[in-house]
């Protein structure tokens, strides 16, 4: 065990320098960052000079070189765009990515795995043909465009429609931002606050609605599969109800394997919070990426990078040692469960 | 314990939220300022920003006339001594009084290496303090038009800035981080309260603003919010999130104006966008024609001009927020004038002969560079000509790119037409002149922004000759003369000039300023 | 081999055909994307405008609504866009330009994932390893993240005269990088489950040599799977596209996908001229369910088990 660790610690190590190498060696060719810094009327010789100041006319091995060594400090050096260190601005913004992550990630497993054992369990019923449609229209629809048409109905038409059927006006959702944010440490939370929650409905229902979808049908597929193995139909001749078996045994049975490619499908809600933040303007790390990445914010969205691919890297060492932990015969080979995560 | 903990945190989150419903005003636009650091970055939104905090000697009103600001009077004393009379009585936000000394520290300050604002105030040979209310600035030769320089140098104090180690601005090259640069202490109407820079800034009233009699209505509070989605930003202001929005999408301000309790303001903008032939080299950079340049022959350029129907962008894309232009400057800046902003007439058959004049009878193909994020509507202004030339044949590859990457590619001179705006800050067309007309030249620091390759040796000495003319009536003339020369040359085909549009809740009264910089001073909320 | 009258007569009694025939839905699912394949395919001849066109444009006609609003005409029966460019046209030839980028992206993530799933699983050893932890790494990091940043990467180093005309080559590429694991992790599965049976071992003895074996003999085992993974992927890559047109780095507006044609019409949700971004995005919503339906159904038909 213990060097069935060591190895896969190993492996994470080698992941996260290739990975550090690449987002760096790439983006060393992103953009000019000289011309968002000097002014517009700013001359070719200031606009050398200015290159030269940031270390752009060096190697890129050299740039790697001291990029890499202050990465393993936490300085990521400081933002061209904002003139600011940038592991201030990720510790800024993380709070608010992690928060909406978190409250999709309960939507998708509130909503998920319910609606998924009962469609197993169902399964040729008209309403569970019903979630299954519907579940397609999750995957079916870009995030995007739902992000767009709840703002569209729940805020901005949501003024006409909500006073006809009886809801007061200040009903509606907001479209964008945070609300009110309250400072717990180092952590601004906008959990705590009425306009904090409200403003995390629309964001988070959007963000989780593929996940949900996912979780929906792997737990629907494991259930099946459970369900149709010998020990549930020994059960079964056992005598047992219906409810004992569905729930004490079949449901145990699949979730173990769901929840821990769960795990893996954070690292997906915090790659589509890119485009769900910028539908919502929502202020966390996706949108920093974006925007530093209109800016050619070279150190940005390095960072960037390197943090979301840490997070990936850290969710996927935990999920092997749960898994080997769990059955040690999963040890090497978890493609069954890794092909359903789309 | 833990629950007490919470309890208490909720209960302090709603005072927050009840304190809100003092007379706050809650704004959005698209971009935020890059700091608060008043000499750092010589941008509209940052000084639009830093303005609320800071004031110059001499302010714009929502005319954009000079009215006193930190100086009650100015006035040349000598050819090249400016006179500025101090506003008694005035106290920075902490309470130190403001004095002469103050105004000495931030233009020295604002010349420092680091500053971004030296090209504004270059002709300053020294600035001196004569007793506490009297300064004088000393000019190296005659500058008649100083005092609309001076409107961009925000004053800060010196004792504040020598506390907080902040007494050269910050260095964006080097990616300083100064007290600064979150944080300001001016005389202006408002103070800091919170800053989170592309999240939020809230502003509140400045208890010792000396302007509190002449305004005593502006909002308590200013909330301000970037939101770079456009359809968001339309969104937050239908749906009564924010208060104000700096720049609503054309295409959505009829919707605005039906939306009950939602009304906007529009003006003219001093800006006005044009596209930049390269019409100096040899050959064009990327175009079919080999050994010549097509846009070196000016036919070629007034074909393209007449080929460009300007009221159909001006009906369908700009939704008639726009006022063709024959003139790449505004109404409001001087030397404009109506007479000199015509356009040839649009005329696809003359332009066809044009080009068959020319030698094109088939056309050519060239690229189009343009900028998507950057003016407004301006990859579907570039979308548009595209169109249009193709009907004389002339084949455009549009390229639109952000402004990121759209600026330094023209600045490389790697580009063979390009679309800009150009807006004056100076109000006064020698600004224009020396940055788009005037042979480029990076020893002299002229003809920073002309990338076309023109260059007239007449243009270049009237522009010279104007900036010093202390004579009114030459100087007019010399203007004057140089508008012709630029309009007969062509090396720019101009489109129109921008009109602006704020849009706000009934709540809100705001006069409209055409430089796109609102003042809240100036604004009231209900 | 046997010939393909008899290859038809068994697929008619097939449990697949049977269990197609069954299910309305997903006959109309089959059916649709029919449509869209030929629609994709025929664009040039069917459509009544070229919109890549430019000069057939006329700015005047902008924003004309669907023919059945007033103002409409029987010229554009769903309206124009902000440019005059008939949306019907626009629609057929965006279908086309986001099925093109769809089917190659997958084409390429199927290939590589089968080679290189072959690869691992015939080779083993440290070559598995190295190719086995290349997939991992790759399914920790979603598909969009990595197409984002390739993509995005890819823009800034070609020049953009030279992107906008590869564009669609560029999007193929990052798209079809970020799908390749799951078809080498299946391949590599059914590889190892097929290579020590009795008639690979024949094949062996009697010379054949190895890559024949690999693709003539263990490869179509792994088909069905890979058909499936495929066919749902298609729908992931198209929305794919859509969502990196939406952030502005897909394809440019002068060859528009699905998904630049839904950004250039977000911008018009709000005032009024709803054909724009609705017709677009319904199009993409239905080209993608119609796919998603199909997988659904392949998988359930090639996984009898769990109908």
């Amino acid at each position: 065990m213990l060097a069935f660790i060591v190895s896969r610690l190993l492996q994470s190590l080698a992941v996260m320098l290739a990975v550090s190498f690449v987002c760096f060696t790439l983006f060393n060719f992103v953009g000019d960052p000289v011309n968002n810094m000097v002014g517009q009327e700013a001359g070719p010789a200031e606009r050398e000079e200015m290159r030269r100041e940031l270390g752009l006319e060096d190697s890129v091995a050299i740039q790697f070189l001291r990029f890499l060594g202050n990465a393993a400090t936490g300085n990521f050096g400081k933002s061209y765009r904002l003139a600011r260190p940038v592991s201030d601005l990720i510790v800024e913004r993380m709070p608010a990515t992690l928060e909406l992550v978190a409250v999709a990630a309960l939507l998708a497993l509130s909503m998920g795995i319910p609606l998924g054992v009962l469609t197993a369990l169902r399964r040729n019923s008209v309403d569970s043909g019903a979630i299954m449609t519907f579940s397609l229209a999750g995957v079916a629809m870009p995030t995007f465009v739902i992000g767009i048409l709840l703002i569209y109905v729940f805020s901005v038409e949501c003024k006409t429609w909500a006073p006809a059927i009886g809801l007061p006006p200040d009903w509606c959702f907001p479209s964008f931002g945070r609300g009110e944010t309250v400072k717990l440490g180092w952590w601004n939370t906008g959990l705590l606050t009425a306009s904090g929650l409200k403003a995390i409905v629309l964001p988070a229902f959007t963000l989780s609605l593929f996940q949900m979808t996912l979780v929906l049908r792997l737990v629907r597929s494991q259930m099946l599969e459970v369900l149709r193995t010998d020990y549930i139909k020994f059960a079964r001749a056992r005598g047992l109800t219906d409810r004992a078996v569905h729930f004490r045994h079949a449901l145990k049975n699949t979730l173990l394997p769901v929840i821990t490619v769960i795990g893996i499908q954070v690292g997906g809600l915090i790659a589509f919070s890119i485009i769900t933040e910028t539908v919502f303007q929502w202020p966390g790390m996706g949108q920093l990426f974006i925007q530093s990445v209109q800016f050619a914010d070279i150190p940005v969205m390095a960072a960037y990078l390197v943090m979301v691919s840490f997070i990936f890297v850290a969710i996927n060492f935990f999920v092997d040692l749960l898994y080997a932990a769990i059955d040690p015969r999963l040890r090497l080979d978890r493609a069954q469960l890794g092909t359903a995560g789309g | 314990m833990f629950v007490a903990r919470l309890a208490a945190l909720t209960a302090a989150a709603l005072c927050v939220v009840s304190t809100a419903d003092a007379k706050t005003l809650r704004w959005a636009s698209q971009g935020d300022a890059l700091t608060l650091d008043p000499y750092s970055q010589n941008e509209g939104p940052t000084t639009a920003m830093n303005t609320h905090f800071y004031d110059a000697l001499i302010s714009r009103d929502p005319k954009l006339a000079k009215v006193p600001g930190l100086a009650l009077s100015w006035k040349p004393i000598s050819p090249e001594v400016w006179e500025f009379k101090l506003r008694p009585d005035v106290k920075f936000s902490d309470g130190t009084p403001f004095t002469a000394d103050d105004v000495v520290f931030s233009y020295n300050r604002a010349l420092a290496p680091s500053s971004d604002f030296r090209a504004y105030i270059s002709s300053i040979k020294e600035v001196k303090a004569i007793d506490p209310l009297t300064v004088h600035i000393i000019t190296a030769g005659p500058n008649p038009i100083l005092p609309d320089y001076t409107t961009s140098i925000l004053i800060m104090s010196k004792a504040w800035s020598e506390k907080h180690n902040v007494t050269k601005p910050q260095n964006f090259k080097d990616k300083e981080e100064t007290y600064a640069v979150r944080n300001a202490m001016g005389t202006g109407p408002y103070m800091v309260k919170q800053r989170d820079p592309d999240v939020r800034t809230v502003m509140v009233k400045n208890p010792t603003y000396w302007g509190a009699k002449e305004f005593p209505n502006y909002p308590d509070e200013l909330v301000y919010t970037p939101i770079k989605e456009p359809a968001t930003r339309v969104a937050a202001l239908i749906s009564g999130q924010v208060d104000f929005v700096l720049d609503a999408p054309l295409q959505d301000i009829a919707r605005i104006k039906q939306t009950a309790g939602l009304k906007t303001e529009e003006t003219a903008q001093v800006r006005s966008i044009f596209l930049g032939l390269d019409m100096g080299s040899a050959e064009l950079k990327y175009s079919d024609v080999k050994g010549k340049n097509p846009f070196a022959d000016k036919r070629v350029r007034q074909a393209m001009y007449q080929a460009i129907d300007i009221n159909a962008i001006k009906a369908k894309v700009m939704r008639n927020f726009a006022a063709p232009a024959g003139l790449i400057t505004s109404p409001g800046v001087h030397g404009y004038t109506q007479a000199l902003d015509q356009r040839l007439k649009y005329d696809v058959a003359a332009a066809k002969k044009l080009m068959a004049e020319a030698g094109y009878p088939n056309g050519f193909s060239v690229a189009l560079d343009c900028p998507n994020d950057r003016y407004n509507n301006d990859e579907p202004i570039c979308q548009a000509v595209t169109g249009m030339l193709a009907q004389i044949g002339i084949k455009v590859d549009l390229q639109a790119r952000s402004k990121t990457l759209h600026f330094p590619k023209v600045q490389k001179k790697d580009s063979s037409m390009f679309l800009l705006g150009w807006g004056v800050p100076t109000l006064d067309s020698h600004y224009v002149f020396t940055f788009l007309y005037q042979t480029n030249d990076p020893a002299k620091k002229v003809g920073g922004w002309n990338y076309t390759n023109y260059s007239n040796a007449k243009l270049d000495e009237l522009t010279d000759a104007m900036l010093k003319e202390v004579d009114q009536a030459k100087r007019d003339k010399m203007i004057a003369d140089a508008w012709a020369l630029a309009v007969a040359d062509m090396p720019y085909l101009p489109l129109h000039h921008q009109l602006i549009v704020w849009s706000m809740s009934d709540k809100v009264t705001i006069p409209i300023f055409a430089n796109d910089s609102p003042n809240f001073k100036y604004s009231t909320i209900k | 081999m046997s010939d393909r009258s008899t290859t038809l007569a068994r697929f008619r009694d097939s449990d697949m055909w049977w269990s197609f025939r069954r299910s309305p839905l997903t006959v109309a699912a089959a059916l649709v994307t029919l449509v869209y394949f030929m629609a994709a395919a025929f664009a040039p001849w069917v459509a009544p405008f070229d919109p890549f066109d430019v000069k057939s444009l006329n700015l005047m006609d902008a924003f004309t609504p669907p023919a059945w609003n007033e103002g409409g005409t029987a010229k554009h029966p769903l309206g124009t866009d902000n440019q005059g460019r008939d949306m019907l046209s626009a629609i057929l030839y965006g279908s086309r330009v986001s099925l093109m980028i769809g089917l190659a992206a997958i084409v390429l993530s199927v290939t590589t994932g089968v080679l290189l799933g072959l690869l691992a699983g015939f080779r083993g050893g440290w070559v598995e390893s190295v190719i086995m932890r290349m997939a991992d790494i790759q399914l920790t990091v979603p598909a969009i993240l990595i197409a984002l940043t390739l993509d995005g990467v890819a823009r800034v180093v070609l020049p953009k005269g030279v992107h906008d005309s590869v564009a669609i080559w560029v999007l193929v590429l990052s798209i079809g990088f970020a799908y390749w694991p799951q078809f080498a992790r299946v391949t590599r599965a059914t590889t190892l489950a097929e290579k020590n049976k009795d008639y690979v071992n024949a094949a062996r003895i009697i010379g054949v040599p190895g890559a024949r074996i690999a693709l003539a003999h263990v490869l179509p085992n792994a088909w069905g799977p890979v058909l499936v993974i495929a066919t749902i992927e298609l729908a992931l890559a198209v929305i794919a596209e859509a969502s990196l047109s939406y952030l502005g780095v897909g394809m440019p507006a002068t060859q528009p996908s699905l998904g630049t044609l839904i950004r250039i019409g977000n911008a018009f949700l709000f005032s009024g001229e709803w054909w724009i971004v609705i017709f677009p995005a319904l199009a993409l919503v239905v080209l993608s369910l119609s796919v998603n339906l199909l997988g659904d159904w392949l998988r359930d038909a090639l996984n009898p088990r769990l109908r």
